[in-house]
């Protein structure tokens, strides 16, 4: 194909030529970022929480008329809902993974540490909580009966064990010989790690801020929190969750009506929690669809009325013995070399645009290849968006040359 | 003139259909898209309290000590008090109206023993508070200072609330009871919305409001747990005196400072005050305090979700790819019109005539993409109640700030991207074009 023409051609059609090399490359730059959040998200939303989600329910009791025998009530309420047909196991906690707040502490190894060596969430359970989670052990032993005490908000009674995620343990510990060794979590006493889980996500869910950057650390701590507030995790045998969940409401109530119950499944919390950037993943995906389609819009515009503008010359050309094929291939040419240089600039811009937002707002960096991929569909479109006008050109009569202006 | 270069301009509109179409809707998709980020934006960043922003203030106090604080602020601060703090800060009343608070949550026992009893969002709060805020009431007033001293079980509750309670009805005197408790109401708001509400950024700023109002005090006596978030450091002793004695951070503060003289003297209180903390062996460090009005304190707890900001940037970015598309199409038809123009300019139009015959073209361009695109934020706001989250049903709907923020930024962005075509246009050489035809 001979370039040289259609380059003359297109300096008397700078301005176009500019708008739509520019509108690619702008396309281009929004559309990797775009992918690479979307992809960020699409990863972030669908890491497992590590429990076996689809049988589990929660339950969030609260008692109105503050009754002080709190911790017999406690286990009248396990007692029963481990009774009921359908559950396999259950345990009272003091918050769940998804639930978008709760407990977060400081980790230190020594007493006196100044700056914490890790983040991590705060789970409190029973003997029950790992059977009830459907957590792996993969080192150590789980809590006894024996160990698990009450204890309220901040009346924390000595422990004698921890469990931790594998997360956790090689932050603390990178030499992986986590297990056995001593912690302070929240008091100024060590405890030492009796057992390792695989994993146990916190209760965090935000995509991005201080919080994503230890979402696999959890430590689980031997107590049952005792107040007019309890969290009941249950599991139900497969495929039975929602009737599950109805005849446990309907005990909680039987056992005592005087209080305000609020259940939701694991998938409901996973939903909720996740609104945030599900949402996020259609818009952005909206605006870049609607981005590509604007842009073709664009070029089939200015692409037509270049063709109208060289009707005559095109029938000129076609007068003189040029095929059908080549007024197409011309114009493709043409929005190839115009791509081409769009792209290019692009793909500059794009990575200009990655790490500006990166450093101005929370960001993740692009992968290179993001740019390159936006580059690849830009081309593709523009070759897309030129066929019609070029094959209208093409249609044009060689009789229209010897008829003149 | 005006309005014969107007109609002058919908012939040509009409002529050329499809690009009309094209170029009419790139500026409708750009501006909807635009529009519905920035309304989104504009009612998360807003002021929430402009007549008194700007006298309303946030204290902080280190009471950590400058090696404790992780993750937290890049000023080493944390954006809550301890219940030591609040009381030393009310005690001392160097401010012309303050108020420490906290949110709980209780159960509300209906009168009707069918119906269940159902949480509510309780603030408690000393008196300074309605007239601090600025808070309307319908019935009744503020609790007294001296029911602050006394502890006393008294209550302000919403509209909303009163609504569902009493019927709307007077309630001033009647008793509600809350948590097994019987509070005497002294007051029923009238509306009141803040939006974000700035007072406590640690529970959901967009939802959920206050429905109850309660003395600090008295909420302190009944051991009410505040709920939102609760930072502690080191070891806490066990019990509620425990929790009250310890630095653990949960409670909110905020002081009405009427002149920049009444802000140096609390700037200068509160680092006296952490001085005297110093010397009474409590800090072993120098005083670290801070003080911010409403809005410096809202952009420094940066609350509106990176999200929003990133959607506005894209959006952005679409108009401007909507807007060049709109520059092209433009070009593409002035040009395919050139001979006309030619014919204009022979019969005795002058430059300046033909350059304000196309900029009224464009700008009846930009005008209809603009009302287009309002229907199309209608329609993305829609789209990101129902994606996005259950706190943008209270944010998310247009003013006529909005729709004139629309109209005008498409015109003026419209009439922009014509500025190229039209002077192009005004260029047309009479003679070429005529001869060519």
């Amino acid at each position: 194909m001979e370039v040289r023409p259609i380059l003359s051609a297109m300096r008397r059609n700078k301005f176009g030529a500019f708008l739509i090399a520019t509108q690619m490359a702008v396309t281009l730059a929004f559309l990797a970022n775009a992918l690479t959040l979307v992809e960020q998200r699409m990863a972030w939303s669908g890491r497992p929480t590590g429990i076996d989600e689809a049988d589990i329910f929660v339950m969030q009791s609260e008692m109105v008329d503050h009754p002080d025998d709190l911790p017999a009530r406690l286990a009248r309420d396990l007692d029963a809902l481990r009774a009921l047909p359908g559950v396999v196991d259950a345990y009272a906690t003091n918050m769940y993974p998804l639930e978008g707040g709760g407990w977060i502490e400081t980790v230190n190894l020594t007493a006196d540490q100044k700056t914490p060596t890790a983040n991590t969430a705060h789970y409190m359970g029973d003997e029950h909580a790992l059977h009830t989670m459907g957590l792996t052990l993969i080192a150590g032993r789980n809590f006894s009966a024996a160990e698990v005490a009450n204890r309220t908000d901040n009346d924390v009674p000595p422990t004698s064990g921890y469990i931790v995620t594998k997360a956790l343990a090689a932050k603390l510990f990178p030499n992986g010989d986590a297990l056995g060794k001593s912690i302070f979590v929240e008091t100024s006493k060590p405890v030492p790690i009796t057992g390792i889980v695989d994993r146990l996500e916190g209760p965090m869910s935000v995509a991005t801020g201080l919080f994503s950057t230890f979402a696999e650390n959890s430590v689980l701590s031997p107590y049952r929190l005792i107040g007019d507030t309890n969290v009941y995790m249950v599991r139900a045998q497969p495929g039975r969750r929602d009737a599950v969940l109805k005849s446990a409401e309907a005990k909680l109530f039987a056992l005592d009506g005087n209080r305000i119950l609020r259940s939701r499944s694991m998938q409901q919390v996973r939903a909720d929690a996740y609104r945030g950037d599900h949402g996020l993943i259609v818009l952005l995906t909206s605006i870049c669809l609607a981005l590509l389609i604007v842009t073709a819009f664009g070029i089939v515009g200015l692409t037509s009325y270049w063709v109208a503008q060289r009707r005559q010359q095109i029938g000129i050309r076609r007068a003189l013995g040029a095929t059908r094929q080549a007024i197409v291939r011309y114009f493709q040419t043409e929005n190839f070399m115009i791509a081409a240089v769009g792209a290019a600039v692009g793909i500059a811009f794009a990575i200009a645009l990655n790490l500006w937002m990166v450093h101005s707002f929370e960001m993740v960096r692009m992968d290179n290849s993001r740019a390159l991929v936006g580059a690849f569909i830009i081309l593709l479109l523009g070759q897309f968006a030129v066929l019609w006008p070029a094959l209208r050109a093409a249609s044009i009569p060689p009789a229209l040359a010897t008829r003149g202006g | 003139m005006f309005t014969y270069y107007f109609r002058l301009g919908l012939r040509s509109l009409r002529r050329n259909m499809v690009l009309t179409v094209l170029t009419i809707a790139a500026i409708a998709v750009g501006i909807g898209a635009c529009m519905t980020a920035l309304t989104v934006f504009r009612a998360m960043s807003g002021d929430p309290i402009p007549q008194k922003s700007s006298q309303l203030f946030a204290p902080q106090i280190d009471n950590w000590g400058p090696d404790k604080h992780n993750g937290g602020a890049p000023d080493r601060l944390e954006p809550q008090l301890s219940y030591t703090d609040v009381l030393g800060l009310m005690k001392a009343h160097a401010a012309n109206r303050q108020a420490g608070m906290f949110r709980a949550r209780l159960p509300l026992q209906p009168g009707d023993p069918k119906q269940k009893p159902a949480k509510v969002m309780v603030r408690a709060t000393f008196t300074d508070f309605f007239p601090m805020f600025d808070v309307p009431f319908k019935f009744g007033g503020p609790w007294s200072a001296s029911d602050d001293e006394s502890h006393a079980a008294v209550a302000v509750i919403t509209k909303e609330m009163n609504d569902k309670l009493f019927g709307g009805a007077n309630s001033v005197g009647k008793t509600i009871r809350l948590g097994n408790e019987p509070y005497t109401v002294s007051g029923v708001l009238d509306d009141w919305q803040l939006l974000p509400r700035f007072y406590d950024l640690e529970v959901r700023p967009f939802s959920d409001g206050d429905a109850v109002f309660l003395p600090f005090t008295h909420a302190i006596e009944k051991q009410m747990v505040g709920i939102g978030s609760t930072s502690c450091n080191g070891d806490v002793d066990p019990g509620w005196e425990g929790r009250l004695r310890s630095d653990c951070l949960w409670l909110q503060f905020w002081a009405e400072l009427r002149t920049e003289t009444d802000v140096q003297n609390y700037r200068a209180f509160l680092n006296n005050y952490a001085a005297e903390q110093q010397r009474l062996g409590r800090f072993h460090w120098p005083p670290h305090t801070q003080l911010r009005d409403v809005k410096q304190w809202l952009q420094y707890r940066n609350i509106v979700p990176s999200e929003v900001r990133i959607l506005i940037l894209v959006s952005f970015g679409f108009l401007l790819v909507c807007l060049m598309n709109a520059m092209g199409l433009m070009l593409a038809k002035i040009m395919g019109r050139a001979g006309d123009i030619g014919v204009r300019r022979a019969l005795g139009a002058s430059r300046g005539a033909i350059f304000l015959q196309c900029l009224i073209e464009t700008g009846v361009v930009g005008l209809a993409g603009g009302l287009f695109g309002l229907l199309l934020t209608a329609l993305g706001l829609w789209a990101a109640r129902s994606l996005l989250s259950k706190e943008f049903v209270a944010l998310a709907h247009l003013d006529w700030a909005d729709t004139g923020i629309a109209v005008l930024l498409a015109v003026s962005a419209t009439v922009l991207a014509g500025l190229y075509p039209t002077w192009r246009a005004a260029h047309v050489q009479p003679a070429w074009q005529l001869k060519a035809q």
